[in-house]
């Protein structure tokens, strides 16, 4: 045994220093991400995995220099920009082999507007041009009022886009409007009431539901009412729709729809009230049990043989509503995850205060939710959008079956390269869609972390 | 950690705050399960207007669920509760109500991490009590002054340290104006440095007569604070008393060999 002193005493500040210069800069960096797996021979095994690792590397290299060069020869300089002059366009492009760009612009509008009508077509512009600005301005922070914007663009952009693209003056009776109307603003009344307290405490327990839902109706009606107006506009029936048009309008219905309802589903799921939840349940499980192409089919084929046989339904509208609540059920799984995420301390926090069951969830566990599974509900958005492609085996064409069911079968266009450039345009702009909802998601991620994890 | 404000408040300084003879809580013959399990048997208690009472007991023993049942994050199933006069059954008007009259802090302060401290504190008011945002700002700013951290209003909870959430929570509450405070072992998850700032930010609000029940193993500040120590076991209320008395004078066995446990290390 020794005697051992550990009595110590700092009498100095020990010096901040920066970290040494071997830690940082592009030289580590290389160390560090490249040369680290193959540099290292100071065993036999070990010598062959740096071999290993130095011919994957060649490899690799290799094959990506041969997949790019292989795309700018076929798509530059091989391509065909241009038409010489006596020559057709699709015997210039079976000339050169190459891409054949000339297509792409004769096709471009059958891409962007479908068959809709030439004269027409500002009123699809003007939607176009609504939609980019409403986005921009509800993306860019510092935008002036984002949420009156945003708040348009759910509600009074949607009347506009349809009154544009369809050209409004929907028939319908104006009796059965008013009767609606009258119906809803009663319900509203006898909400009002309850809420005062008149008819008792049984009533004013769903004084809420009876001003939703008078509410809704009366906001269906007035919708409805709108959509007769005489604007003037010349009606496009939405067989003429096509190309982009049709992928936005179904992705977007769909995205939009599916949120609001997809939350709604997944607190039903999680209700203590059983038949809420078990009505939840039987919906989602559903939905998520048949294939999209199923249901499309099942909504274009099948649906009218239901029906009376004079009802005019129409096949987008048909389309739309079987996309959005496919989508909702998928979504509400989503939401549901996050919804469990969320500690049981936060809805005490929240009753604690006396937030009642709707303010619990607006203010405080939805908004934390929300956040955390921002991955997923953007996942289901771009699956969504890629899905569109699905309406063609319903004979409607989005942008992928404006090209393969229209432009391709053009008789003038025939070559052997027309159809992959088409593809490729295509692949390209649902890419530029789809990449662009990921950046925006993990931006709206990156921008939203409270660091909480407590 | 037992002497922690015993020291620099005085006993005396208790027998000043008068205990009125107005009823604030009473519960009758309360019980509660957990399915089969028997957790609260049996519980009488009445609490007057102005008291600071303490509960503690082992782990297990009832007295979270019992103030938890007072502002219905429980449910009890036989025997009555009445705060300030309203009795807690199903009505849920009944229980927003008595819920935006008592406030409650939780071991794990529960402050929403999505928002910040200022609207935390804001948060009720504005939607509970509809009060216009400017008045719940300021006067979220006024208690939060109380509990000195003003000037971390604009930051979120999770950059703040525990004592300091603690702190904020007791404000979220405040900022209800609150007749009864709950506190549900409000300085367990502290760290030691920071049980102090807590425990004085709740000595100050019994000062000024706050109706206050709070379960906590701090028996400094049941010595310094409160008028009436509880102490629970097996879901039953064992031994009531005014401090001095319960701590020097224990009368059941159960009691002494608690104490002499929480006391003796």
């Amino acid at each position: 045994m020794t005697d051992r002193n550990f009595a110590y005493v700092r009498t100095e500040e020990a010096p901040r220093m920066p970290p040494p210069s071997d830690t940082h800069g592009p030289v580590h960096w290389l160390k560090e991400n490249i040369l680290s797996t193959m540099n290292d021979f100071s065993s036999p095994a070990k010598t062959v995995k740096s071999v290993v690792m130095m011919l994957l590397t060649v490899l690799s290299v290799l094959s990506a220099y041969a997949v790019i060069s292989g795309m700018l020869t076929f798509l530059v300089v091989n391509g065909t920009f241009s038409i010489p002059e006596g020559v057709s366009g699709a015997d210039a492009c079976r000339e050169n082999g190459g891409a054949c760009w000339p297509f792409i612009a004769a096709k471009m509008r059958l891409m962007i507007y479908g068959a809709y009508p030439g004269e027409e077509l500002w009123r699809v512009d003007v939607v176009y041009v609504l939609l980019a600005i409403g986005i921009a301005w509800v993306v860019w922070e510092k935008a002036p009022a984002r949420g009156l914007v945003g708040a348009l663009m759910l509600t009074a952009y949607p009347i506009v886009a349809f009154i544009l693209l369809t050209g409004g003056a929907l028939e319908g009776s104006w009796g059965a409007k008013g009767v609606w109307a009258v119906i809803g603003l009663a319900l509203f009344g006898v909400g009002i009431a309850a809420d005062k307290g008149v008819g008792g405490e049984a009533l004013n327990a769903f004084s809420g539901a009876f001003k939703a839902i008078g509410g809704l109706l009366v906001g269906i009606v007035l919708v409805g009412a709108i959509f007769s107006i005489e604007f003037g506009l010349e009606p496009v029936r939405t067989s003429l729709w096509g190309g982009l048009l049709v992928t936005f309008v179904v992705a977007l219905t769909g995205i939009v729809a599916s949120l609001p309802l997809g939350i709604v589903l997944a607190l039903g799921r999680r209700s203590q009230l059983p038949v809420v939840r078990m009505l939840s349940v039987i919906f989602i499980e559903f939905w998520r049990g048949v294939p999209l192409i199923t249901v499309l089919f099942m909504s274009s084929v099948m649906l009218p043989f239901f029906l009376p046989p004079d009802t005019e339904f129409d096949k987008l509208l048909r389309a739309l509503i079987g996309v959005a609540l496919f989508s909702s059920a998928y979504m509400a799984e989503v939401v549901r995850g996050g919804l469990q995420a969320i500690g049981k301390g936060q809805y005490e926090g929240g009753m604690s205060l006396g937030l009642s069951y709707w303010q619990q969830m607006r203010l405080i566990i939805l908004p934390q939710a929300l956040v955390l599974v921002i991955p997923g509900i953007v996942n289901s958005f771009i699956a969504l959008f890629k899905d569109t492609t699905l309406v063609l085996i319903i004979g409607l064409f989005d942008l992928l079956g404006a090209v393969q069911n229209q432009a391709l079968k053009d008789p003038e266009w025939i070559n052997p390269t027309a159809g992959t450039t088409g593809y490729i345009v295509v692949a390209f702009m649902f890419w530029v869609f789809c990449f662009g909802m990921s950046r925006y998601s993990q931006a709206m991620e990156r921008k939203l972390y409270r660091g909480h994890k407590r | 950690m037992t002497d922690v404000s015993a020291a620099e408040a005085p006993s005396d300084r208790r027998s000043k705050m008068q205990v009125s003879d107005e009823v604030a809580i009473q519960i009758t013959n309360m019980n509660k399960w957990y399915g089969d399990f028997h957790v609260l048997r049996d519980i009488n208690l009445t609490v007057y207007r102005g008291e600071r009472i303490v509960i503690c007991g082992p782990s297990g023993s009832g007295k979270s669920t019992m103030i938890r049942c007072i502002n219905r994050l429980e449910e009890h199933q036989k025997g009555t509760i009445e705060v300030e006069g309203i009795e807690l059954t199903n009505d849920l008007k009944n229980i927003d109500r008595i819920r935006s009259e008592v406030g409650m802090c939780f071991q794990h302060f529960n402050l929403f991490p999505h928002l910040t401290i200022l609207e935390n504190c804001t948060l009720a008011p504005i939607w509970v009590r509809k009060v216009p945002k400017k008045e719940a700002e300021d006067t979220a700013m006024h208690f939060l002054e109380k509990v000195k951290i003003p000037d971390q209003a604009k930051k979120y909870p999770g950059q703040l340290s525990g004592g300091q959430q603690q702190r904020v929570a007791i404000a979220r509450s405040l900022c209800m104006k609150p007749r009864i405070m709950l506190f549900d072992e409000p300085t367990s998850a502290l760290d030691p440095e920071m049980i102090k700032e807590v425990l004085d930010t709740m000595i100050e609000l019994a000062e000024e007569g706050m109706t206050m029940l709070c379960v906590t193993h701090e028996m400094g500040f049941a010595q310094a604070v409160a008028n009436r120590v509880i102490f629970m076991d097996a879901g039953q209320i064992v031994e009531q008393n005014e401090p001095k008395e319960f701590f020097n004078n224990p009368q059941s066995e159960r009691t002494q060999l608690f104490l002499s446990q929480i006391l003796g290390h």
